[in-house]
């Protein structure tokens, strides 16, 4: 059989990627229209589903505790993202001195990043046990009576960002932030040296843009993240043995997408579930495309814009 | 003002130890933040029952009990979740692995139509949040009878293995001379064989990142078994950390000392990997961050 080299090698090529474009038709763009379908529907999984137009988002709009939950997501993400950024930036200033013992401050500071979410948690539930934890210990000696914590409407949320910045700030943010420090030429401190600029003038004038791309990637997939929040504030907000239910309590920690859990998942409400999804995906996706545009006007590249990748 | 000349160069010194003493100061009480709830919680894990309840806590055990540490074996089956994380972290990764650096390989090294456009398509995959094909997902699930099987969670990695994975190994591929495997090519080996033995050799440090990041991902899983997963035979460490709570809470006595050596049992492999391969899994976050 005589096939040219080019369709050959077109043929091998497409037999390389066929896993991807299997799981991506079986597992990505199959599921997101069966869930455009699904999110105009009622299905509760025992009957077929039933057509009923919009109403699923109309009922989504209507619901107290579809705000609550996304007022929850948003104070969430709003301090926690740019704390945890901060803080990683902090870190890696810091380890980017000449430390005697580095690298074991560099190993202790990744070590709660290393530790698994829900290790991470039941570890957390401890701490802010209120009457015989460690919080509340160290705040009853400095003379500060403490909160009761995951107890307390106005404490869980803080609680929960507190847990979350201990496992990230030392995490991958910060080993990034670290290489993008290690990347900045020394001669432009020395010449800025020369020049008799002090070290507030670096830090904002060459250190700060020179680690902006590495503060977008951060910044992106950080808010990515704190959107999708879900592990911890189930885990440790569902109690000893889940005797009640997560997003205690009364709804202060119901983040969305223990919202949407709770409506597939509890409720079997499938239809109602998708149209919840399918809301939180326009909401990433904008909200990712605004940053991608903010982005031109802070964002410095050393390197001419053709480069892809 | 201080004045400049020869009096001033004691001064430059002293100020410089004291810059470089408080750094380490700031250094270690960042420390402490960090290590000292993981301290406390590995101290928690060898104390008694009656130390745990008593205030103002003690830092350490009078005795340390390892026993706790046997003893939670006992309360749940523990060892039967270890390996049901084990088995799918294992054959998740294989699979994630093998996938992934194959469809790289494609990405990387054929020229055919559609190409770059299915490459954007596979990127922008990085961007769907898994819980908005979770509820189709399920339902696929379900008629494939994988609910309440540990297949439900390690097969998916097989395809592809997401588009990270693929992404890394690219860009690795792309950084690797074509004239090495065009020579093989011309020995008359196949795409295949020039893959697993010119290829896939000279990238050992991605296989060993990605490695890292693929047990990272089963291992901590959470999300999925918690939707996929039923009897509690067949719970991974995640889910069954939470059964175990439900379980050692029963009669209200305190738990904590187990809760913290099962949390300790599910962090020592994490540990001990990172231990071992630093190096690479510092790389491999690293990489990801300056290539993204």
């Amino acid at each position: 059989m005589a096939i040219s080299a080019t369709k050959r090698e077109a043929i091998e090529g497409y037999l390389y990627i066929s896993p991807w474009l299997i799981g991506f038709l079986v597992f990505a763009a199959g599921p997101m229209l069966v869930s455009l379908f699904l999110s105009l529907t009622r299905y509760k999984i025992i009957t077929p589903p039933d057509l009923v137009g919009f109403s699923n988002y109309l009922r989504m709009f209507q619901e107290d505790l579809f705000w609550r939950s996304l007022w929850n997501t948003i104070y969430y993400a709003l301090v926690f993202v740019p704390v945890s950024i901060a803080g990683s930036l902090l870190c890696a200033l810091l380890l980017n001195q000449r430390l005697v013992g580095r690298t074991l401050f560099r190993a202790v500071y990744f070590l709660p990043s290393i530790t698994p979410i829900v290790a991470t948690a039941f570890l957390w539930l401890w701490i802010f046990q209120p009457n015989v934890g460690l919080a509340n210990y160290l705040l009853d000696a400095a003379g500060l009576e403490g909160p009761r914590w995951l107890d307390d409407i106005r404490w869980s949320k803080p609680a929960l960002i507190i847990i979350s910045l201990w496992g990230s700030i030392g995490g991958g943010a910060m080993l990034i932030f670290l290489a993008g420090l290690q990347g900045i030429p020394r001669e432009l401190y020395e010449s800025a040296d020369i020049d008799g600029a002090g070290a507030n003038a670096q830090f904002w004038r060459i250190t700060l843009p020179l680690l902006s791309p590495s503060m977008f990637f951060n910044l992106v997939l950080g808010l990515i993240g704190a959107m999708q929040m879900f592990t911890l504030a189930f885990v440790a907000t569902s109690g000893a043995g889940q005797t009640r239910p997560a997003g205690g309590p009364a709804y202060s920690t119901l983040f969305y997408v223990l919202n949407l859990y709770n409506h597939a998942f509890d409720y079997w409400e499938m239809g109602y579930a998708s149209a919840l999804a399918w809301f939180f995906f326009l909401l990433l996706l904008a909200l990712t495309y605004w940053q991608l545009r903010l982005s031109r006007s802070w964002v410095y590249y050393e390197f001419e814009r053709g480069e892809r990748w | 003002m201080v004045a400049p000349s020869a009096s001033s160069r004691p001064y430059v010194a002293v100020k410089k130890y004291l810059l470089l003493a408080g750094l380490h100061l700031a250094a270690l009480l960042l420390g402490a933040a960090f290590g000292l709830p993981f301290l406390w919680a590995l101290l928690t894990s060898l104390k008694l029952p009656i130390e745990i309840f008593v205030f103002p806590p003690s830092w350490f055990p009078e005795t340390p009990q390892w026993t706790n540490y046997v003893e939670i074996f006992r309360q749940a089956p523990l060892a039967l979740f270890f390996f049901n994380s084990a088995t799918v972290t294992v054959i998740a990764g294989a699979g994630q692995i093998l996938s992934a650096a194959l469809v790289a390989y494609g990405f990387a090294r054929f020229r055919f139509p559609g190409r770059d456009l299915l490459f954007l398509v596979m990127l922008s995959t990085l961007m769907l949040p898994p819980q908005v094909t979770i509820i189709p997902t399920f339902l696929l699930f379900k008629v494939l009878g994988w609910l309440d099987q540990l297949r439900s969670l390690y097969i998916p990695p097989w395809f592809g293995g997401g588009a990270f994975a693929i992404f890394l190994f690219r860009q690795f591929f792309l950084t690797l001379p074509r004239e090495y495997d065009e020579a093989a090519r011309i020995d008359g080996a196949n795409s295949l064989w020039t893959f697993f033995r010119i290829l896939a050799p000279l990238s050992i440090p991605v296989f060993v990142t990605m490695g890292i990041f693929s047990f990272l991902g089963s291992w901590n899983d959470f999300f999925g078994p918690l939707i996929f997963l039923n009897t509690t035979e067949k719970f991974t460490l995640a889910l069954g950390l939470t059964y175990f709570q439900r379980v050692v809470s029963i009669g209200g006595r305190a738990t904590e000392h187990l809760m913290m050596a099962a949390s300790m049992v599910m962090t020592l492999p994490c540990l001990l990997i990172f231990l071992l391969l630093q190096k690479y899994w510092i790389q491999g976050i690293v990489m990801s961050g300056i290539k993204g």
